[in-house]
């Protein structure tokens, strides 16, 4: 029997939502891991671990492990640290495995982590905090936090992570070296250099299915599509009814379809514009955009959809679900035309994470 | 030995330990590091990079705020307490 679960993460708590393959009832268990501000969930390859990365602001930052879908869990953070001299490590943001067994970890202050162990111990990838531009990295409304974590499916020497108000960097080497691709993103927030190097504010981004040189990227200043694995960047806002938003999810197999939830501008709130919810997608690589709001509220809705908390599974058709930082937890089983709510109870949402078991 | 009563928060991360624990070290930093031998990654949870105590560890012994620094006394009893801190 399949099994899909909701993994989300929340400011007070990890939380599982499961149903089976209609995605219509579903059954939740929380709060997890004591309780902890969590980022990110992931579920490892091979072992079916699930991780969950996060801080305590009394007990400091660590990555959890669950081995029995998250009935009991250990914590560690071990080498999650820059050294006595530097600054402390307040909390992990993000978790990502890698095509070579590895995990990857990205916390703030903006740094990348390794392990080889399964989270075990940790060792700092120190070629990204050597780069160049570190001194002028600084801090988005959300902190200088490492975000999103891209491994190429592949090849393991390459991995792209994305950096709020610094932006997008990438290695071919294993961490040892990285370069920004940042090329044709606007940075609007920089009068004099609308084209930075480095700067830009990217909010999430995602490796289109089946082309690991294909990315699309949610930034603070627009919608983005890469066609030379990050080399360079257009703009593929169009349609779109506003150029600011937080989330993006790409289609596990078609890698011209992904969605995004548009947000009214920071200086407008940051909620779903004009208070009718809605999320977009497109079919076509970002040419247009198409408005689905079939089951969401359609006035009066000042909701808010942050970075990590947008999600697909990988079912025919593809599942999408996305939670608000007012706790409601909405869900689509037709690919993001309908939706429902499962709960509008939950903690703020920051993560949501989709998995599916099968037997 | 020094007496070591640590906070139910934080023995919720390390299922089996006990509260209470008699521990050698001759300052808050040895105590804690002969803690952490007996209990793998409780340092962590208490110390932060410098290192110090994390901002939100109070750390009492005999009844006195206490560092890391501080000197710990034979019979000493060393109070680990979560800070009132936080909001909604």
């Amino acid at each position: 029997m399949t099994r899909v679960l909701l993994l989300v993460g929340t400011k007070k708590g990890a939380f599982i939502l499961e149903s089976d393959a209609d995605r219509r009832n579903w059954s939740s268990r929380g709060p997890l891991c004591e309780g902890w501000p969590i980022h990110d969930l992931i579920v490892e390859p091979g072992s079916g671990a699930l991780l969950a990365a996060g801080g305590s602001p009394w007990y400091g930052p660590a990555v959890w492990r669950s081995e029995d879908v998250g009935a009991t869990w250990t914590h560690s953070s071990a080498g999650l640290t820059y050294g006595e001299a530097a600054e402390p490590i307040k909390t992990v943001w993000s978790l990502s495995a890698t095509p070579d067994g590895g995990l990857f970890a990205g916390v703030e202050p903006a740094g990348l982590f390794r392990s080889d162990d399964r989270g075990a111990t940790w060792r700092h990838v120190d070629g990204l905090t050597n780069h160049p531009t570190r001194p002028t990295w600084g801090p988005g409304a959300g902190g200088l936090i490492l975000h999103t974590i891209v491994p190429h499916p592949t090849n393991a020497a390459r991995t792209w992570v994305g950096i709020s108000a610094v932006g997008v960097f990438e290695t071919r080497d294993a961490g040892a070296t990285w370069e920004p691709r940042n090329v044709g993103v606007r940075a609007e927030f920089n009068p004099e250099n609308r084209y930075p190097v480095t700067g830009q504010c990217v909010h999430k981004f995602a490796m289109a299915a089946g082309d690991p040189e294909r990315l699309y990227q949610r930034n603070h200043c627009g919608v983005y599509r890469s066609d030379d694995g990050s080399e360079t960047w257009q703009e593929i806002t169009g349609n779109l009814p506003t150029d600011f938003g937080f989330s993006l999810v790409a289609h596990p197999r078609d890698p011209n379809t992904c969605w995004l939830i548009p947000l009214s501008v920071p200086e407008a709130g940051r909620y779903m514009p004009d208070g009718r919810a809605a999320v977009w997608r497109t079919h076509d690589r970002g040419a247009s955009w198409i408005r689905a709001d079939e089951g969401l509220p359609t006035h009066d809705a000042f909701l808010s959809v942050l970075r990590e908390a947008m999600a697909r599974d990988t079912l025919d058709p593809v599942g999408i679900t996305f939670g608000t930082s007012t706790g409601q937890l909405w869900h689509s089983s037709d690919e993001g035309v309908s939706w429902q709510m499962i709960t509008d109870t939950l903690p703020e949402i920051w993560a949501v994470e989709s998995v599916v078991l099968d037997g | 030995m020094a007496t070591v009563l640590l906070p139910r928060s934080l023995l919720a991360l390390f299922p089996g330990v006990e509260r209470r624990h008699e521990v050698a070290g001759d300052s808050v930093a040895a105590v804690i590091d002969t803690l952490d031998g007996t209990v793998p990654g409780l340092r962590d949870r208490l110390v932060e990079s410098g290192p110090r105590l994390r901002p939100h560890i109070n750390v009492f012994v005999d009844g006195a705020p206490a560092s890391l620094a501080s000197p710990v006394a034979v019979d000493a009893v060393i109070h680990v307490i979560p800070a009132v801190s936080g909001g909604a």
